[in-house]
């Protein structure tokens, strides 16, 4: 392949090819539509291979950033993928919803000149270069240690953990309490922006080397965690943060009020957006809040924009303390999902029917920075105003479940419910039981929760190997 | 994949269905629950255990056929598989020697009283049940019911069995039982609960109740089973679903369960087979 050839500095961030706006807005289909080759190696050319990488510190499993980039600029992508691979094993999922603004590209050189290599978007290239050929590579497994490793979730944390397990040699069986494995990747974020065949691809790869998977399994009540114990030499829980909130006000139980889980479930995991060709039902709303500014209300916002609804974003700060991904704000401003800023309900209103139809809230003012260094906003008394809804979504976060901790002796949780677990060996306050993801930080990062996943298969392998020195 | 082993009308439009899920079987306690699939992309509903088995592995649910996924569920045979059999779900009922204890069931809640009632008995409590129906053919499980139980009342709407009456005539019912009542078990429609508890409020008996709201997962993760208990919001599937059937919203659970009345009907407007 001819090698692009590099004269100065490029600023020209290679822009993502998108399915048009008013394409896009009507279906559930990517809208992403990735770099081809050629992009990809433009994109790469570009960067200036920093001595001192500021990508790669900013990374939360440490990829050799720069080494892959190289590799994608000189055409030769199986090497990329060999590079990346070697510390972050699901890079087409990360590539699409990792917030590169803050992490890698946020570390970038180029940044000043606004000028940032695309990192996230070459990822995802690799990775979904690597799905398109023929033969998979597959890694070396180790002998057979004859151990044996029970996972409880299937997410991000819980498939990542099972990858690196089995790869050692060791027996890993996944127990799943929904019916399809993926966690969040599956459930909670919409097609049009990671598709589930890519999901399926990554699970299948570790059905391949050897995981076993059970689905349909809620461990604490099919089965205990001390009951897995005997059977199993380690237990690993990466149950997720999957408990919804719903923001303290009136009439939250009106018909017509979701939890984000609720609604994006009944989409994705239930493809409710094929109803009624599919069972599970859905409803026809015509104007939709939604309740919060993270990625769980943009997917929100837009699954209700492309059922047709008129759909605004309620934020109680400013554009700017928005965590969402920056790229998934820009495409629901551009699909025309309306953002109401300083804005907080105080109350669901509903018809006599028990209906919801429409929020009270009142506007708010940006105070002094509050423990997270994010402004806290303040209500601005005498504001408050009325807003239309036939729908509400609360998407302001969510917790662990308490099904594990309540029935597995033993296991210490902090305060919000989240098992406590060391940072940087996973371990928790029982024995033989290691933790990691969002079941431990609260609702955070796929990244996050593989980089934690990654560091308790280290731990748990040391033990599995040399259960005598613990 | 779970297996069928049974699934047949047991009587109109009510079916008994035994499937193979021994993991489910192994940890069920009585008055607990567990989400079908019938079929791939199907919708996951939740049923009542109304009895397991440990030894052959496998549990049973009784279930009217009201909509697309009960139908579905009604139509599929034994040997045939279903996606999707989790649980045993939320908390079981709880069992304590209370002294006289009333069980009553209607339409499927005949079935799911059934566990409940066995633990009952034999945790020392005299057992009474109420089976209530439209009519006597509507009636089943009078012999299983009463292998578990001291006293079996019949009460039918139109006296083609037992009492003529219907979950309004609950309290004269209690009133002409030669004991004291300590404890209302209500197991079935909303309208049964929600009217028995009603009767059973003046009484000042108290009154546990099962609630069959709208689920996804079943383990607390999607929030559409929320209700108001005691003014206070529950999630049915693990907070519950028994609760006190005098501090229910009932007008909230009533509201509630018909939020996709409309939905349901839909795909029933089909000539399609199913
Ligand atoms: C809508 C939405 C959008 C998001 N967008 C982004 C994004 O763009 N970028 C990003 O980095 N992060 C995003 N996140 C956060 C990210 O998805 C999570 O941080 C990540 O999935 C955590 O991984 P996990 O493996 O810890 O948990 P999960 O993905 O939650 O997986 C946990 C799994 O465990 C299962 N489970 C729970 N309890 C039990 C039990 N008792 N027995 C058996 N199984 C059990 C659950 O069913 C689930 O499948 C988003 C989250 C949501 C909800
Ligand atoms: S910081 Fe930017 S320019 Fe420097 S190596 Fe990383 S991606 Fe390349």
């Amino acid at each position: 392949m001819e090698q692009p050839v590099k004269k100065g500095l490029d600023l020209n961030r290679r822009p993502m090819p998108k399915q048009a706006v008013e394409v896009r807005r009507r279906n559930f289909e990517e809208v992403a539509l990735g770099y081809d080759s050629r992009l990809a190696m433009e994109e790469a050319a570009r960067c200036i291979q920093c001595k001192k990488p500021g990508c790669v510190e900013r990374c939360p499993v440490e990829v050799d950033i720069p080494a892959f980039i190289q590799a994608i600029a000189e055409g030769e992508f199986e090497r990329g993928v060999r590079i990346l691979k070697s510390k972050n094993s699901l890079p087409s999922v990360c590539g699409r919803v990792c917030p590169q603004e803050e992490q890698c590209e946020g570390g970038c050189a180029l940044l000043k000149k606004a000028a940032q290599i695309a990192i996230g978007r070459l990822e995802r290239f690799l990775g979904d270069w690597e799905a398109a050929q023929p033969d998979l590579m597959m890694p070396e497994i180790a002998p057979p240690t004859g151990k044996r490793v029970a996972v409880i979730g299937g997410g991000p944390a819980g498939l990542t953990v099972a990858g690196d397990l089995v790869k050692l040699g060791h027996q890993v069986t996944i127990f799943e309490a929904l019916h399809k494995m993926g966690g969040v990747l599956v459930y909670g974020i919409p097609e049009f922006r990671l598709p589930k065949r890519i999901v399926e691809r990554e699970v299948e790869y570790l059905r391949r080397l050897g995981v076993k998977m059970v689905v349909d399994y809620v461990v604490g009540k099919t089965r205990t965690v001390d009951s897995l114990l005997e059977e199993y030499d380690a237990v690993f829980v990466g149950s997720g943060a999957g408990l919804p909130w719903f923001s303290e006000m009136p009439g939250n139980n009106l018909n017509g009020v979701y939890s984000a889980n609720e609604y994006l479930t009944r989409f994705n995991l239930m493809r409710g957006y094929s109803f009624p060709l599919v069972p599970t039902p859905v409803k026809e709303h015509v104007r939709v809040a939604v309740i919060g500014g993270g990625n769980v209300a943009m997917d929100c916002a837009r699954t209700a924009l492309r059922m047709g609804a008129e759909t605004t974003v309620l934020y109680r700060r400013s554009r700017e303390e928005m965590p969402a991904r920056l790229e998934e704000i820009e495409n629901a401003e551009e699909e025309g999902v309306i953002f109401r800023y300083l804005t907080l309900p105080t109350r669901c209103v509903g018809d006599e029917r028990g209906w919801v139809k429409g929020l009270e809230c009142i506007r708010m003012e940006l105070g002094e920075p509050d423990a997270s260094g994010r402004r806290s906003p303040v209500p601005l008394p005498g504001s408050e105003f009325f807003l239309p809804f036939d729908a509400v979504i609360h998407a302001i976060g969510n917790s662990p479940n308490p099904l594990i901790p309540q029935t597995t002796p033993g296991i210490e949780v902090g305060r919000k419910g989240n098992i406590i677990a060391d940072p940087q060996t996973g371990k928790t306050t029982k024995p033989r039981v290691w933790a990691g993801g969002d079941v431990v930080t609260g609702a955070a990062t796929v990244i996050l929760a593989m980089g934690a996943a990654r560091r308790a298969a280290r731990s748990i392998h040391e033990y599995l190997t040399n259960p005598s020195e613990w | 994949m779970f297996t069928i082993f049974e699934n047949r009308m047991i009587v109109p439009n009510v079916y008994q269905m035994t499937v193979h899920a021994p993991d489910v079987a192994q940890s069920a306690l009585p008055g607990q629950f567990v989400i079908f699939r019938p079929e791939e992309d199907g919708e996951r509903i939740p049923l009542t255990l109304a009895d397991w088995d440990v030894q052959a592995g496998t549990v049973s649910v009784v279930y009217l056929n009201v909509g697309r996924s009960t139908a579905k569920l009604a139509s599929s045979k034994a040997g045939q598989t279903l996606p999707t059999v989790v649980g045993p779900l939320g908390n079981a009922m709880e069992i304590d020697r209370y002294g006289a204890v009333l069980c009553v069931g209607g339409c499927y809640g005949i079935g799911s009283i059934y566990p409940i009632a066995r633990a009952l008995k034999a945790a020392g409590n005299t057992v009474v049940c109420v089976l209530e129906a439209r009519s006597s053919f509507l009636l089943y499980w009078q012999e299983k019911l009463r292998a578990v139980s001291d006293q079996i009342v019949c009460l039918t709407r139109d006296g083609t069995s037992g009492k003529r009456g219907h979950i309004g005539s609950l309290a004269e019912i209690i009133r002409t039982l030669p004991m004291r009542i300590d404890r209302v078990i209500l197991n079935g429609c909303n309208y049964l609960m929600m009217r028995g508890s009603q009767e059973t409020l003046p009484l000042k008996i108290k009154t546990i109740v099962t609630l069959n709201t709208l689920m996804i997962d079943g383990t607390g993760m999607c929030g559409v089973c929320r209700v108001s208990v005691n003014s206070e919001t529950k999630f049915a599937c693990v907070h519950g679903p028994h609760f006190d059937g005098h501090q229910v919203d009932w007008a909230e659970v009533t509201q509630r369960r018909k939020a996709y009345l409309q939905e349901e009907v839909i795909p029933l407007r089909t000539t399609q087979p199913l």
